[in-house]
């Protein structure tokens, strides 16, 4: 965020340039930008807050919104790992007086969760505002972005339910962070200037060290680990990803992919991929549910429906909830109408991928 | 697989009477229905091939004629934009299954298995999005520059094509690159081991003249802040004596055209030597600041998970590495004999000085050849001739940088930093070679 002065912005504002003998050098190349126009794009927020737009938002607010925005993806209390990985668990109230979370240390933990890892409030603010939600990223208001932050750090234990989360007090917060201690710049991989010269880490020393040995440099070879035998097909059929002359092929292995081309042509694998593209195969199998019904089940319902196709293209449009539970889909805004109907009708038609 | 002689590709002789006496004498005669039939035959061989080597009178290949000989071929402009040979369909990025679960943040890996010399194709370059990628209109797009300077300033693609610009060969490496095997051995090819990895000829502006333009305040920013123009708006740290140094550009071109969209399409920066994360795509923003920022992929994503439970933040640099690419995991070696073992090496600190290759698991090391141009923080080629006797063997690669940094071990890499740290993992590659001739992927400490 800018710390710009109020004088030399009013200077900018008068379309005056301040600094005329730098621009000078590529004369008629660029041109200052308005104040509204940094405005509109320095949204950044820094660990000491720099940034941090005025607002305030309430757990039950945020919950709210949670479930419209964010629960498609991230599951009701932000513990799902269908689509994403977990942003809630893993942390304890111990971890919360630490600022160490233990399960990093122990191993304890199958999964490190956002709450795990992240040393500063401000990361999750300044990210949940760029990015989120998914499809329609930069959407919210401070106001929101704040109430869901809040709902997510109760979640975690980290601010209690009736906490209004606002520019005021999210230092307080900050010092409630599970991880804030837990960071480490004390490594040679910055490519600045050192820490003790106010940039970050060590000036570059590596943390190994290995000599080029050349001769007789050790006496047996311990091969610990190799491809397990459940993997090997895995990757698809190798044999198909090299090239057919050379010094070596690539081995047999899967089943032989079908042709690129033949599933190129097909209308069918073009609105699959179509579906993809746009996002839905995140919540949506062809015949298994994910987060949402699978398309096997969406086509069964409403197989006798004479209306299905202009139904299913409003909820997809709009949103909805309660057909399939209570998870809600969120507005598919980003989709254009003709691809909302293309995708309805290739569901009500079976979902092929050919 | 015991029986070699049967392996796809194997070279092995024509089998007798390839031709029978009637054909042969037709050929003999000139009739054309037979070659017809012939050149039939002789398509039908290329999807397996194995009779390269003469037997009786020649090489079918030879003897029977192929129609890109006796026929007209394609006009100019067939394809206006010119696409590699259908042969070579198998030679794509590929996404490794399991890996991700959502498209739009995934990663799609260069076929490293099939490349030559340092400069990846545009097309086959590794793709990484964390929230889709876009092809940007380039006449709405802007460069906007603020924070610590005087003029905070705004550039159309115009202007920046219009400014002196530079073109330079530079590697990119995803710091999660190799990154699903510091455990383990997880994935059978190069091209899931190593494919974030690309290396590219970039034509841009350096960084330092824009900011110069603008007034920096040099002394009090030391820090600088790249943010895209996609939906994630990814933001990174930089710091400002990588801009200083000259190195650091705004860049639209990639290999003698405009970016791909992929690849951040019209503008992204370039900071030789730092993880791909950095390389900011569809750049929108560059801020001047004195503090970093601490985003989401320097305090979410991109830590490396040290065995003591911290995480070291703004790790960066992709340190010296290599790796063979051929032969590599998932091959087969056509048969006992001459084989040239090549493969690329790169340093995030400056030139690769020398690659030894060892054969049998790193008892014995042999200096390889690097061959020419060997640039700063790009990818050098090396090759190493080898005549394999049929018996098993442990191919393996290790670099040095101009810094004297030599590239370590699986054991001396988990020794210091564990096995979950998922970035930065630039061990020493094995690949196992069996009787068969077949090449596994394997781990050696």
């Amino acid at each position: 965020m800018s710390r710009f002065s109020k004088t030399l912005i009013a200077l900018l504002v008068a379309g005056v340039s301040s600094s005329a003998l730098a621009f000078d050098r590529y004369p008629g190349i660029g041109r200052p930008a308005t104040e509204v126009e940094v405005k509109a794009w320095d949204i950044d927020v820094r660990p000491d807050f720099v940034g941090l737009p005025k607002g305030s938002g309430n757990v039950d607010r945020g919950m709210e919104l949670w479930e419209t925005h964010c629960a498609s993806c991230h599951g009701v209390f932000g513990e799902s790992n269908e689509v994403f990985t977990p942003i809630v668990g893993g942390t304890t109230l111990k971890d919360i007086e630490t600022g160490r979370v233990e399960a990093l240390v122990t191993g304890s933990s199958p999964q490190r969760t956002t709450l795990m890892k992240v040393p500063t409030v401000s990361t999750l603010f300044d990210y949940i505002q760029r990015a989120m939600p998914w499809t329609a990223p930069k959407s919210l208001s401070p106001d929101e972005v704040y109430a869901i932050l809040a709902y997510l750090l109760n979640l975690g234990e980290i601010i209690p339910a009736d906490y209004v989360l606002s520019d005021e007090n999210i230092g307080e917060v900050q010092a409630r962070m599970p991880n804030r201690n837990g960071m480490t710049t004390d490594h040679g991989m910055w490519p600045g200037a050192p820490s003790s010269k106010g940039g970050i880490g060590n000036g570059g020393a590596p943390d190994v060290k290995n000599v080029a040995c050349m001769k007789d440099c050790k006496k047996a070879v311990d091969i610990v680990s190799a491809l397990p035998d459940y993997a090997q097909d895995a990757h698809g059929n190798l044999a198909e990803q090299n090239r057919p002359v050379g010094q070596t092929r690539g081995k047999q292995t899967g089943a032989p992919s079908e042709s690129p081309n033949a599933a190129r042509q097909s209308q069918a694998a073009a609105t699959l991929a179509l579906a993809n593209d746009k996002g839905c195969m995140a919540c949506h199998g062809v015949a298994n549910k994910i987060i949402g019904p699978g398309y096997n089940e969406i086509a069964q319902k409403y197989q006798t429906q004479t209306d299905a196709e202009a139904k299913l293209i409003a909820k997809v449009k709009n949103g909805g909830q309660g057909a399939w539970g209570a998870i809600p889909m969120p507005p598919q805004g980003h989709v254009a109408d003709e691809d909302v109907k293309r995708l309805v009708n290739w569901i009500l038609q079976g979902a092929k991928a050919q | 697989m015991a029986n070699i002689a049967t392996w796809p590709g194997r070279v092995r002789p024509a089998p007798e009477n390839f031709l029978t006496d009637e054909q042969i004498a037709a050929v003999k005669d000139g009739r054309r229905d037979f070659l017809r039939k012939a050149l039939l035959t002789a398509s039908a061989a290329m999807a397996a091939p194995t009779m390269a080597r003469a037997a009786g009178e020649g090489d079918p290949a030879i003897l029977n004629l192929p129609p890109w000989s006796t026929s007209l071929g394609q006009p100019v402009a067939a394809n206006p934009y010119g696409m590699p040979s259908k042969y070579e369909r198998g030679l794509q990025r590929r996404e490794s299954p399991g890996l991700t679960r959502v498209g739009g943040s995934s990663v799609a890996f260069t076929p490293l298995q099939g490349l030559f010399g340092i400069i990846t194709p545009s097309g086959l370059h590794f793709e990484r999005h964390h929230q889709g990628w876009h092809d940007v209109d380039p006449s709405k797009h802007r460069l906007m520059i603020n924070g610590l300077v005087k003029t905070h300033a705004v550039f159309t693609m115009d202007d920046l094509m219009r400014l002196p610009s530079v073109s330079r060969i530079h590697f990119i490496e995803c710091g999660a690159n190799t990154g699903m095997e510091w455990g383990n051995v997880a994935v059978p090819t190069v091209q899931y081991s190593h494919g974030m990895l690309s290396c590219s000829e970039f034509t841009g502006v350096p960084l330092k003249d824009i900011l110069d333009m603008c007034g920096a305040d040099y002394k009090k920013g030391r820090f600088v802040l790249a943010e895209g123009a996609d939906g994630s708006s990814m933001t990174r740290t930089i710091p400002m004596e990588l801009i200083e140094s000259g190195e650091v550009l705004v860049a639209y071109g990639m290999n003698g055209e405009m970016l791909r969209p992929e690849n951040g399409y019209p503008l992204r920066l370039v900071v030789p030597g730092v993880q791909g994360v950095s390389w900011v795509k569809w750049l929108r923003r560059i801020e001047v600041g004195d503090k970093p920022w601490g985003t989401k992929d320097e305090a979410v994503h991109y830590m490396d998970l040290m065995p003591d439970g911290l995480h070291r933040q703004y790790s960066s640099v992709q340190e010296c590495k290599s790796v063979i690419t051929t032969p590599s995991g998932g091959q087969l070696l056509l048969d006992k004999g001459f084989y040239n073992i090549s493969g690329m090496a790169w340093s995030g600190r400056g030139k690769v000085a020398r690659v030894d290759v060892s054969t049998d698991g790193g008892i014995n090391w042999r200096p390889a050849r690097l061959e020419t141009p060997v640039l700063s923080k790009a990818i050098t080629r090396f090759n190493i001739d080898w005549v394999w006797d049929g018996k098993p063997a442990i191919l393996q690669s290790r670099a040095v940088d101009e810094t004297g940094y030599v590239q370590p071990s699986y054991g001396q890499l988990r020794k210091v930093r564990g096995t979950k740290s998922i970035y930065h993992n630039n061990a020493i590659q094995s690949w196992k070679v069996v009787e068969s001739g077949e090449v596994s992927n394997v781990q050696v400490l």
